[in-house]
Formats: C-alpha cells, sequence, structure tokens
C-alpha cells in the first residue's frame, strides 16, 4: 500500500473511531480499563526511565561544568530543564510507543485473526469506536500525569545522583531547580505530550485493526507500529516544538 | 427466511460468486456446502454484511439488506447471532462475561435479569461449572458452545455459523450440530451453516447449498444427497473411502 493510499486509509479510520459510542456505561467502563491497562501499568517504567535519564543528566552537567565562573546550581537547573522540555515528554513518549504501541497492535491484530473484530461487526458493534476511542480517551488523560511523575522522579534521580557522587551540594541542586522557572514550558510539553498519547495509541490501533493472515502478520504490524509511531513521535516534537517556541 | 438473488462477487480478476440464487428457510439449517476455495464463506461474510457484493440482492424476510442503510444494517444486525469458526471469543472476558456482552450492548434488562438470561443461555448449550473461566482455559467444544450461548443471548432471528465443528472430535461435533438443530426448531430461526464436513451435512442437512468454483452446481437435501447425478457433488460427498463405502452398500 502506498504511502498516501496509508495516510487516506489512516483519516477514515479515525473518523471511524471518533463516533458516538454504542452505550455511555460500557464505554466509560471500557476507559477505566484502559486507563489501567494504559496508564497505570506503564508507571513503572516510567519511574526507572526517568530516575536513571534525570541522574544521568546531572552527572553530565556536573562534569562539564569546568569553567568555574559557572555556578553549581546550574546542575539543578539543567536537570530539570532538560527533563521538562524533553526527556519526560519525548523520550518518555518514546519509550511508551515501543511498550503500549506493541501491545495495542498485538492486542487488535490478534483479534482481528482471531476474528472478534469480526464478531463485533456482526452484533452491529462499531468494532473500530468500542475498542479504540476508550485507548485513545484513557492515553490522553493518564499521559499528562505520567510527565508530571517523570518530571519529579527525573529531577529527584538527579538530585540523588549529584548527592551520592558529591558533584554538587543538595541546597545548590535544589535552587537550581527553582530558578528562572517559565511556566509556559511546562504547558509546552503537556501539549507535546497529549499529542504524542494520541499518536501512540491511534497509529498501533491502525496498524492492528487492518491486519490479515496470521500470527506472523501480527508480529509484523506490532514492529511496523512501533517504528511508524516513534517516526511520527519525532516529527510531532519538531512542528511542535517550532510551533510552540518560536 | 433469507433469499438470495443473482449474487456476484469478484475481487479484482478473480470471480468468485456467479449468479447464485437461492432461498433459505426459517426453523431449518441451510447448509452451504463445497470445497475449499469454492466461495462459500464469500457467500456467507456477503450475507452477514461482512462483505459487499457486486451485485445481487440479499433479502432478511422481506428487506433488501443490500440497499439498506448503515443505520437499518446496524438495527438488523442486532437480530442476527453468528458462530465463528474459531468461536471468536472474547479473550479479555469471562465464559459469562461474553454471554452478557450482548446484552450490555443492546437490552435494558437489569443487571439480575442479565445473569439470569446469561445461565439461561449457558445451561441450554450444557455449560455447567465454567462460567468464571476465560476462554483459553476451555476446549475448542466448549467454546463452540459458549460461542452459540452468546449467539442465541439476544434471541436472533437469524444464525450463521461458520465451520461450527472444525476442529472437533467426531462425538463433540455431532453434539454441537444437534445443538444448533434444537436451537433452530426451538426459536424458529433461519439457520445458516458453512461447512465441509460430510458429517454435518448428513446429520443436519434440511436444506444444502453446493457452491462449485462459485456457482451454484446443486440444491437439495441430506436424504437426496445420495442419489444426486451431480458430478462435482459426488465428487465432493464421496471423496472419503467411508463414504464410497457406504455408497456401495446402499
Amino acid at each position: 500500500m502506498s504511502f498516501f493510499e496509508n495516510i487516506g486509509q489512516y483519516i477514515l479510520f479515525l473518523k471511524r473511531v471518533v463516533s458516538k459510542p454504542e452505550k455511555g456505561r460500557v464505554f466509560f467502563a471500557q476507559i477505566i480499563k484502559e486507563i489501567y491497562k494504559l496508564g497505570v501499568n506503564s508507571v513503572g517504567i516510567v519511574v526507572i526511565i526517568s530516575v536513571f535519564m534525570g541522574a544521568v543528566i546531572s552527572l553530565q552537567t556536573a562534569y562539564n561544568l569546568v569553567n568555574p565562573l559557572l555556578p553549581d546550581y546550574l546542575v539543578g537547573y539543567t536537570t530539570r530543564e532538560s527533563m521538562i522540555l524533553e526527556f519526560s515528554s519525548t523520550i518518555v513518549g518514546l519509550i511508551l510507543a515501543g511498550k503500549v504501541g506493541s501491545n495495542i497492535a498485538s492486542e487488535i491484530g490478534s483479534m482481528r485473526v482471531t476474528e472478534q473484530i469480526d464478531a463485533l461487526e456482526i452484533m452491529g458493534i462499531n468494532s473500530a469506536s468500542y475498542l479504540i476511542f476508550p485507548k485513545i480517551i484513557a492515553a490522553v488523560f493518564i499521559n499528562p500525569f505520567l510527565y508530571v511523575l517523570s518530571v519529579f522522579v527525573g529531577i529527584t534521580g538527579g538530585l540523588m545522583a549529584s548527592y551520592m557522587a558529591g558533584t554538587v551540594s543538595v541546597p545548590d541542586f535544589i535552587y537550581g531547580v527553582q530558578v528562572d522557572l517559565i511556566p509556559y514550558y511546562i504547558i509546552y510539553s503537556l501539549i507535546k505530550t497529549l499529542v504524542f498519547a494520541f499518536i501512540i495509541t491511534s497509529v498501533p490501533s491502525f496498524y492492528g485493526y487492518y491486519v490479515s493472515g496470521g500470527a506472523l502478520e501480527v508480529g509484523k504490524a506490532s514492529t511496523k507500529a512501533v517504528v511508524n509511531s516513534s517516526i511520527l513521535i519525532l516529527l510531532a516534537n519538531l512542528i511542535l516544538t517550532q510551533l510552540l517556541l518560536k | 427466511m433469507i433469499t438470495l438473488k443473482n449474487i456476484n462477487k469478484s475481487f479484482g480478476e478473480l470471480d468468485v460468486l456467479n449468479d447464485i440464487s437461492i432461498q433459505f428457510e426459517a426453523g431449518k439449517t441451510n447448509l452451504i456446502i463445497g470445497q475449499s476455495g469454492s466461495g462459500k464463506t464469500v457467500l456467507l461474510k456477503s450475507i452477514i454484511g461482512l462483505l459487499d457484493v457486486d451485485t445481487g440482492y440479499i433479502y432478511y424476510d422481506d428487506r433488501d439488506f443490500t440497499n439498506m442503510n448503515f443505520k437499518d444494517k446496524k438495527e438488523i444486525r442486532k437480530e442476527m447471532g453468528m458462530v465463528f469458526q474459531g468461536g471468536a471469543l472474547f479473550d479479555s472476558l469471562s465464559v459469562e462475561e461474553n454471554v452478557k456482552f450482548p446484552l450490555d450492548m443492546f437490552s435494558a434488562m437489569s443487571e439480575d435479569e442479565k445473569k439470569e438470561r446469561v445461565s439461561f443461555c449457558l445451561d441450554r448449550v450444557d455449560i455447567k461449572k465454567a462460567h468464571k473461566l476465560y476462554p483459553a482455559e476451555i476446549s475448542g467444544g466448549m467454546q463452540k458452545r459458549v460461542a452459540i450461548a452468546r449467539a442465541i443471548a439476544l434471541n436472533p432471528r437469524y444464525l450463521f455459523c461458520d465451520e461450527p465443528n472444525s476442529g472437533l472430535d467426531p462425538v463433540t461435533a455431532i453434539v454441537i450440530d444437534q445443538l444448533i438443530q434444537e436451537i433452530t426448531k426451538e426459536y424458529n430461526m433461519t439457520t445458516i451453516i458453512n461447512t465441509h464436513d460430510m458429517n454435518s451435512v448428513m446429520e443436519i442437512g434440511e436444506k444444502i447449498l453446493f457452491i462449485n468454483k462459485g456457482v451454484k452446481a446443486w440444491e437439495g437435501c441430506s436424504d437426496e444427497i445420495f442419489d444426486t447425478e451431480n458430478q462435482a457433488l459426488n465428487n465432493f460427498v464421496f471423496a472419503s473411502n467411508l463414504f464410497k463405502k457406504i455408497k456401495s452398500k446402499l
């Protein structure tokens, strides 16, 4: 299928996804289930990655601040800015594209090849909306919380690493974290997180939904979903940065 | 009753269905038989609307399904029950949740009424102690029975079964066949079964459509099948030594 056909099919797919739910109560229950599956189950990996990222950023900054004129608090400042602007939104987004994306593509793809999606259609249910819309809403809702958690845990990781390595004092680090905070940067990153959440759920769902064949094709769809959603995240990151920080 | 009139369907250059016309009656087990690749799955998928036919008409009683708008098709689908080849039970739901699913989506029943209906449907297909188990935890035969229970949960007028006893041992296969036939009579449903299993044909073939290379090659019932002069049907029916021996002894 050509690139443009894919885009056209993706748009038509989104049109089917974003339609009125069959039954509000069932839809709400699905959203809660997906929040748990996509969000709560991702807390562990987000915490682990963020702690280490924060720690490494603080150490790298400290070891590169060789000029005595540069104040020590820059370590805390750099850690905070890196986490807020890029790592907690984009890197966590990429990690989730791998974890959540492959999970969604293989789940929906397996449902397709085992005729579970056909079963929904036969019942008169819009399968795309029933299966995928709650995932998108859940991710768009929960991912900003994961972002905030990642920022907090990353900065804490940076503080712990700096303290343990003795690169900068705790008061200096904390001062750096507090100094010159621009709240708009948080809004900018939250907007990015929302867009990434949409990509992370809709693109893998698209690849899973249109799988045909067997287990091998489900695997291929899962790989394509992760690769393409990662590329789209990077592209969206570039576009949003240009648009929002200009 | 479901009526097909001059159904044609092709995929690109390949003609899969060619001018198929037939009437499937209510209260009878109607079978579509044919070799693999003959077009019977495409026909069944066309009847239930998973595929659009190129030309021709499909009537559900007197309702023209082919020219129906999306909303009306959706309504008519609530009158359909479907048993898929692999069961197509939802992996993430337990046995009773699978049967309850259509009730949750389309009925205005209270929770107690739904529970009662689920128990009734599962009892009807003789599922006793597996209500809380998940599809992966039950046997293939049980999965098929749960799929039948789910299909009848909303009291459908039309029941479709795609290879309902594939992958099952002969004893379980006959149990499933008989169950489908009993339910068909009990609820006076129009049941269409896609199969290439000759045991099913002989057991429950009240009306049989034989498709060969996308064309309607024969129509009749199980009593008539042994006496047919149709060469393609003879080749299909008497492909196994068992049926050859049975015919020679008749």
